[in-house]
């Protein structure tokens, strides 16, 4: 007997558990956009280079496209479809949604769930390759623009938002800063437009 | 930001920052794009590109392969449903690679010579990837070159102006007091979106209805109802929202195959491209060789302005990169010539790229612009401004406005640039040698005929519906502020409903006309629809619809010279030993019409710089002269900005409205990349005092060129 091609697995997506028959060739991504319906969650290349697939896999971010569903069972996985809660959007949503750290909308998500980690991965002191001094004496860096820079590298944006993304990674980090565009001076200001 | 201009002034959601309508949609994963819509019995297409540059298929061995669990058909050009490919559509005849499986030559790398579908996308994928093609293989020539043996100078067309020439070239170099004399390159470069191409086609009711990624559905119905041979109302194409076009989202061959799939299956056929396959089915920027020769008094008042720019194709299809056209709006000269020649290879046909001609012109004659300022000693922004001109320098038309300087003037202010001190190569800080640099940037403003229909419902809002595009630009937002003001309600009253063909014709997004366009045939359907409220009377319970056509009003515009302007600027740091050059700031200040959303639209200006950046420093795709296809087709090998790549980017602009068009608008889409590469370049000749004339600025051509010493001559 030919041996099987598929297993039945159960996901935990978004606190809610799916138990589904999957061809072992499938990816997470795969599973979460074709057989779960969570489309939020985009394919910009399949080949972990973009970061578009971007996800949380027990609260750290992975790209989906370079994970295979079944190894993804008993972990617990957030999509950008489980990142707002009670219709209240977390504070990365809309900071992208405010500053307008998007064009297109294809790499959000994705930048978002990235976003999302990077933000706790600083906070719990991970240095990055732009952290000026990385001995644990030195404490944790402050999330600079070059140091948000850096860790968003993974999610590329073809629109070229990348201005406005790191000001909405920087609003959101810091949600009770002062308004639009006095965010963060090391970020730039917004800037407005002016008579001829 | 206050403009007063057209027929918009007494409401205000124009000109003040809104966020999209569809925002929310697309933080929350909630924006279906093209392969995000579920249907039932779906059916996944995989396309099979020709490995070989040049030949013609022997065999296709679908046996095999139609063995395998799933696979439903494998279509090839033994068996695929026929089409017509030789039909004029609105942008010009197709390029013959959507007419897919329809005989067996194979005129480049990458052209599609099979489709398998399967039940699933893992079968499909695997089964494309088993299947055995079979070739008779031809000698290739992919190598691109400066006057190259072949090149030809092209037939003038509607969408093309191959050459212009007025004054004696000759004799004006040689009373010249000052000569620049350059070639520049730029190398071959992808749109690559980040969503990729994606089509769903099925049959239903007797209509072909496709789910695509595209840049305008009436356009790619328009075009699939002349392929298939079918009545145009019997095609619905809808693509509510779109990952990026470019220019790349036309019919390409991903939509013909889902179709033709559909068809003979009797199901709904997905078709998605891979990244790789992006590589060639989609069309990409041709690679340019361009000579750019300039001659001036030695106050650096031009006499001479002659730019021969050449551009590859292919064996199938003339396209033409229209890089010289921008000599013929920016500066005029006693003698003043311009050319587009091209050359057919054995390549997938290169079509438009944001800015096509613009982005790799600007960056030749932008440059040879800074060089002869740096030969006549003379400081870039005032040689620039002893060469404005008061008319078309070729047409002799009115400019319908040209605030160029006044961006020079707003950008010099605000960069800083008052404080440079001309010489290269003097600025170091640590390892890194510091530079600045400007450039001129400049679009065609245009319009084209579009339709629109607006309903006054009767809860009291309003509805449009209008075959627009958003691509990401914010359109669809700036026609709901638009809308808005014209009807005089807050936005939150107008819901507007875009990318459907059953709306009837619109321009596309494309060529920076897209809001321009559309933004016309919605002021116009609300003026009428207007004049029927005014009449009084209940709204009956279908709503009060009127229909706009613009096409009278935009065949009436006067012949003028309509064009955005702007002005970028660029600081970069060079490691000379290390080879990296890194951008530490762009300032962009633009003309360019009024301002729907200063929210959106300063996205857009960005947006574009960043391509700018990008195709300075990073992108480049490289073909293999042996195999004739591409060296690491994905997107490690193929590297454009990512975040760590891209600065502090501002934009910002003056006031310029367009005094002919109801809103004020020109269009933004383009202008934010042309100058932008160029103001990079002449920024490192300012760091190291080395021309950088071919792009990108790599490493190795940095470290091969290193730093002239000033000090030593």
């Amino acid at each position: 007997m030919a041996p099987s091609t598929s297993s039945a697995i159960t996901l935990t997506v978004n606190g809610e558990k799916h138990t589904l028959p999957v061809d072992h060739r499938t990816t997470l991504l795969d599973a979460l956009r074709d057989r779960l319906d969570l489309t939020g969650t985009k394919k910009g290349c399949d080949q972990g280079q973009c970061g578009a697939c971007t996800v949380l896999i027990d609260g750290r971010r992975a790209v989906s496209c370079l994970q295979l569903a079944v190894a993804a069972e008993g972990r617990e996985i957030t999509t950008i479809e489980g990142v707002a809660q009670d219709g209240q959007l977390h504070p990365v949503q809309q900071a992208f949604l405010d500053l307008d750290g998007y064009q297109c909308g294809y790499c959000t998500p994705g930048q978002i769930c990235s976003a999302i980690a990077v933000i706790q991965e600083h906070a719990a002191g991970w240095p990055s390759a732009a952290t000026a001094d990385v001995r644990p004496a030195a404490g944790v860096p402050a999330l600079t623009a070059d140091e948000i820079r850096e860790r968003m590298s993974g999610n590329l944006c073809r629109c070229g938002a990348y201005v406005s993304i790191v000001r909405a990674v920087a609003r959101a980090a810091e949600p009770a800063q002062a308004p639009p565009g006095t965010a963060d001076a090391s970020v730039g200001p917004a800037g407005s437009g002016v008579a001829a | 930001m206050t403009t007063t201009t057209g027929t918009l002034t007494t409401a205000g959601s124009v000109g003040s920052a809104h966020v999209r309508v569809e925002g929310r949609a697309k933080v929350t994963g909630a924006a279906r794009y093209a392969a995000d819509l579920p249907f039932a019995e779906l059916a996944h297409g995989w396309m099979v590109l020709s490995t070989v540059a040049r030949g013609r298929v022997r065999s296709v061995e679908s046996a095999p392969v139609l063995a395998m669990p799933g696979v439903l058909t494998v279509l090839h050009h033994g068996n695929a449903p026929r089409v017509d490919g030789d039909y004029v559509g609105t942008l010009g005849r197709p390029d013959p690679i959507v007419a897919c499986f329809q005989d067996d030559h194979i005129p480049c790398a990458g052209w599609p010579v099979a489709l398998v579908v399967a039940q699933t996308p893992e079968q499909a994928r695997e089964a494309a990837e088993a299947l055995a093609v079979r070739y008779d293989e031809e000698s290739h020539d992919v190598a691109f070159y400066a006057g190259r043996p072949g090149t030809y100078t092209p037939e003038n067309s509607p969408m093309l102006q191959a050459e212009t020439l007025k004054g004696d070239l000759e004799a004006e170099l040689a009373a010249s007091a000052v000569v620049v004399d350059a070639e520049y390159t730029t190398p071959q470069e992808h749109h690559h979106t980040l969503e990729p191409h994606a089509a769903t086609a099925r049959w239903e009711d007797g209509r072909l209805e496709v789910v695509d990624s595209n840049q305008g559905s009436m356009w790619v119905a328009d075009e699939l109802a002349k392929l298939f041979s079918l009545d145009p109302a019997s095609v619905r194409v809808r693509s509510e929202h779109v990952g990026g076009g470019f220019g790349s989202k036309g019919v390409r061959p991903h939509q013909v195959c889902a179709v033709m799939a559909a068809t003979v299956l009797h199901r709904p056929v997905r078709v998605v491209l891979t990244r790789r396959q992006m590589f060639t089915a989609v069309g990409y920027r041709s690679p340019t060789a361009q000579r750019v020769r300039l001659g001036a008094d030695a106050d650096g008042r031009l006499r001479v302005l002659d730019h021969q720019a050449q551009n590859l194709t292919s064996r199938v299809y003339e396209f033409v990169e229209q890089s010289a056209s921008i000599g013929r709006v920016m500066y005029d000269a006693d003698a003043h010539h311009t050319v587009h020649r091209v050359v057919p290879l054995d390549v997938a046909t290169p079509t438009w790229m944001r800015a096509p001609g613009e982005a790799p012109g600007s960056f030749a004659l932008e440059s040879a612009l800074d060089e002869l300022a740096e030969k006549c000693g003379v400081d870039p922004i005032v040689l620039r401004s002893r060469n404005e001109p008061v008319s078309g320098p070729v047409s002799g038309l009115p400019f319908s406005s040209r605030n160029v300087l006044a961006c020079f003037r707003e950008g010099a202010r605000r960069f800083g640039w008052a404080d440079r001190d001309p010489r290269p190569g003097l600025r170091r800080e640590g390892r890194w040698l510091l530079g600045t640099g400007t450039a001129a940037a400049t679009y065609p403003s245009g319009a084209a005929p579009s339709t629109a229909a607006v309903t006054a419902e009767a809860d009291g809002t309003f509805t449009v519906r209008i075959a627009a595009a958003d691509i990401g630009t914010g359109a669809r937002t700036a026609l709901t502020l638009i809308a808005a003001d014209a009807l005089e309600v807050r936005p939150d009253r107008v819901r507007v409903r875009i990318a459907d063909s059953d709306f009837g014709p619109a321009m596309i997004a494309g060529g920076s006309m897209g809001t321009r366009s559309w933004g016309w045939a919605v002021m116009t359907a609300v003026d009428e629809l207007q004049g029927q409220l005014a009449l009084g009377g209940d709204i009956p319970p279908e709503g009060i619809t009127v229909r706009s056509d613009t096409s009278a009003a935009v065949a009436a515009l006067a012949a003028k010279e309509r064009h955005s302007f702007g002005a970028q600027f660029a600081e970069v740091a060079v490691d000379t030993s290390s080879g990296e050059v890194r951008v530490r700031r762009m300032l962009g200040i633009f003309a360019a019409g009024r301002i729907v959303n200063p929210l959106t639209a300063r996205s857009q200006f960005v947006g574009g710089m960043t391509w700018g950046i990008s195709m300075a420093l990073h992108e480049e795709a490289v073909r293999d002269q042996a195999s004739g296809s591409h060296v690491s087709a994905d997107l490690a090998g193929y590297h454009f900005a990512a975040n760590a790549d891209v600065p502090l980017v501002e934009a910002d602009w003056v006031d310029d409205p367009d005094a002919d068009d109801p809103v004020g608008i020109k269009g933004i889409g383009e202008i934010g990349i042309v100058g932008a590469a160029a103001a990079i370049a002449n920024a490192v000749w300012h760091a190291t005092g080395v021309r950088h004339r071919h792009l990108p600025i790599r490493p190795d051509r940095v470290l091969l060129s290193g730093s002239r010493d000033i000090a030593s001559g």
